[in-house]
């Protein structure tokens, strides 16, 4: 049936505008995400709860301006229930990782584990059974990788640990000569317990671990938290806060659009590119650091508001930082546009089609440089991005130019909103008090991070305790779609658009 | 070709002095003279990430920008361990990474440096001891000094690091010597 049939039968959500609840049973599953799928719906999220000894399995999707929580009621503990990844690609890691955390099955083929290696056996199930402390020793696991095989396919094993300072993972080429015939990635080595560790805080200060689930977007998970929470609890927060953390989440955008504009030209064998970028990002931090206290924002965003005020003369430095960062952006961009070396290893190299890129549900930055034109802060905006009006930057080539290309754009657009808010600041408190949301309340939080959505969903528990909490980052989209694009593409280039990318381990692995 | 020359030209040197060591930042100080005798100024660091959130990253990165440029002190970064003299070590270490972070740490070779670094490396932060995360760093491997912060700032990092090779002032020095539990 059409989509608005299922939304007509929906229920408010709490959280993020344009979201709606629809609980649905067994057999409905598989018929509401074929609908949401053959409406050019994505699927965001999935995870698992236990609600008093049952199972319930949840979905986010996002269809046009508007949200659906789908609920699936497991009938007995630890039932299993449809699989979509046939419908959603997307869905093959989320329903391993969904098994190995909650122990509920999807009816799925790939029986791999995915954030269990050996370091907690198979019958542990982390959000459902007791905390236990660690094994005494390291252990190593065996993966199985898909084999190529044929004559002269050998494989590079890459990682956890790599050559430069970047987070850890596992990638296994199967490689001719320099060709790629095939990727696989194996993640989960930063797997830390976030979820676990979660259901021991109480839930007024939850917003400090989820500022530190990906630290390159702390500003995007604390307002999604945040903005999950003050649903919960019917907190109205002042309009000077809001529009304070959308300051401080296109200052965190600017940030890492200009450390990666550095690194990428640096890739493509540019230094020059990186200790310019490097140098206008470090200015940068220095007058967020003035402004407002902390270089990437840390704990900037508490729940009723923020930690801090932005007062006159931080303002004025950071406008004109921006002014200036906008100007030098733009000159470089010149000088990589016209420059012979960065156009050839740009061009064409990872490419990833609009059509491809839609049945993958290639989402977030990396998909906008792939025509697929999503940006939460454009199509289910929260205050105070309605007044600011963003714009949508977007390519069609899919390919790593495309992507360095939408970060130029993106940096200027962001420079722009920015001035936008210091111009009309709206004046007042810039905190609210905060209460406790009553037991059973749910909220999901939705934010436009710099590299994509990043969602929150919160559930409460009895006395200000947190029943369950679960982040998910706009990676687990993407990272499947990098073993896709560097087909055919020659391994000295891998890194250059795994760069193009720059994906989250940690926000992934939780 | 033009822009780009005249662009060097017009930013300049932008590097600014380096800070001194801080001592305070040392929990052991045993193999301080023998380090100091092998590496004289030059000093290679192999960075581990042992499971951090990716904060303490980026002010690593921040380390090689030129305003602070730490190769001018003769500082770099390696790609791999056999090359170093010195690790730092981030995050609490996941459980997933801890046999990866003990064999970076054999692979090195002896006299060498750990520094833990960032909260979490330094107590396990926020994420603290579970079923998946072992916590600081020294629960795996020995460490000689720890920076703390969240992240710490570029600076508080190079003060960590010259303190791991400076001469020891005083006695402010040694702390109980940590070993590695597993």
């Amino acid at each position: 049936m059409p989509l608005a049939a299922w939304f007509a039968r929906s229920q408010p959500q709490a959280g993020a505008p344009g979201l709606r609840a629809l609980g649905v049973g067994a057999e409905e599953w598989r018929s509401v995400m074929r609908d949401v799928q053959r409406a050019s719906g994505r699927l965001l999220a999935l995870w698992a709860s236990r609600d008093a000894q049952s199972d319930t399995v949840h979905a986010l999707v996002l269809a046009g301006s508007q949200g659906l929580h789908i609920t699936l009621a497991l009938r007995e503990p630890q039932a299993s229930y449809p699989g979509i990844e046939d419908l959603f690609p997307a869905a093959a890691r989320l329903q391993r990782a969904l098994r190995d955390l909650s122990g509920v099955d999807a009816v799925d083929p790939d029986r791999r584990p995915w954030l269990r290696h050996a370091c907690w056996p198979q019958g542990y199930r982390p959000l459902i059974d007791a905390p236990v402390p660690p094994p005494a020793t390291a252990v190593v696991d065996q993966y199985e990788f898909v084999r190529v095989g044929g004559e002269g396919v050998h494989e590079i094993a890459v990682g956890p640990v790599h050559a430069g300072t970047i987070e850890p993972g596992h990638f296994r080429f199967s490689v001719v000569g320099e060709k790629v015939l095939r990727l696989e990635e194996r993640l989960g080595y930063t797997h830390k317990g976030i979820e676990q560790h979660f259901a021991r805080l109480p839930i007024l200060t939850g917003h400090r671990l989820a500022a530190r689930i990906c630290g390159d977007s702390t500003v995007a998970y604390s307002w999604a938290y945040v903005q999950a929470l003050e649903a919960m609890a019917a907190v109205e927060v002042p309009r000077r806060s809001t529009w304070l953390r959308a300051l401080c989440l296109e200052l965190e955008r600017l940030a890492n659009h200009l450390g990666d504009l550095g690194a990428l030209g640096n890739d493509a064998g540019f230094a020059f590119g990186l200790s310019q970028f490097s140098r206008l990002k470090e200015l940068l931090l220095r007058a967020t650091q003035a402004a407002l206290g902390s270089r990437y924002l840390m704990d900037v965003i508490v729940p009723g508001g923020t930690h801090c005020d932005l007062a006159d003369p931080g303002a004025a430095q950071l406008a004109q930082c921006v002014r200036m960062l906008a100007a030098a952006t733009a000159q470089l961009r010149t000088i990589y546009d016209e420059h012979e070396g960065l156009r050839d290893r740009f061009a064409g190299a990872g490419t990833v089609t609009p059509d491809l890129a839609a049945r993958l549900g290639l989402i977030g930055l990396a998909g906008r440089a792939s025509g697929q034109r999503f940006d939460v802060r454009v199509d289910l905006p929260c205050g105070p991005y309605p007044d600011l009006a963003p714009v949508t930057c977007a390519r069609l080539e899919g390919d790593v130019a495309a992507r360095v290309a939408v970060r130029f754009d993106e940096v200027q657009e962001s420079c722009r909103l920015i001035h936008e808010i210091l111009a009309n600041l709206p004046g007042g408190m810039h905190r609210a008090a905060m209460a406790v949301p009553p037991a059973g309340a749910t909220g999901i939080g939705l934010i436009e991070g710099w590299r994509g959505p990043v969602m929150l969903a919160l559930q409460a528990g009895e006395a200000g305790a947190i029943h369950r909490c679960h982040p998910h980052d706009p990676s687990w989209q993407n990272w499947p779609v990098i073993e896709h694009a560097i087909i055919g593409n020659i391994v000295p280039d891998f890194p250059l658009i795994n760069k193009s990318f720059n994906l989250a381990y940690s926000g992934h692995d939780l | 070709m033009l822009k780009t020359l005249r662009q060097i030209a017009s930013i300049g040197i932008v590097t600014e002095a380096p800070p001194a060591a801080d001592d305070s930042l040392r929990v052991r100080a045993a193999l301080q003279e023998k380090i100091r005798t092998v590496l004289g100024r030059a000093l290679c660091i192999r960075h581990v990430d042992a499971g951090s959130c990716n904060g303490c990253e980026l002010e690593i990165h921040a380390l090689n920008n030129p305003i602070y440029n730490l190769e001018g002190l003769g500082v770099r970064f390696v790609a791999s361990p056999r090359h170093a003299d010195l690790l730092l070590v981030t995050g609490p270490v996941s459980r997933h990474m801890e046999a990866a972070l003990l064999s970076v740490y054999a692979a090195t070779p002896d006299p060498k440096l750990v520094v833990a670094l960032g909260d979490c490396g330094c107590t396990g932060g926020v994420f603290g001891e579970n079923y998946a995360s072992r916590g600081p760093v020294a629960n795996v491997i020995p460490v000689d000094v720890a920076v703390p912060g969240c992240p710490p700032a570029p600076i508080r990092i190079l003060e960590g690091i010259l303190a791991a090779v400076s001469p020891a002032a005083g006695t402010a020095a040694a702390h109980a010597r940590r070993e590695p539990q597993a």
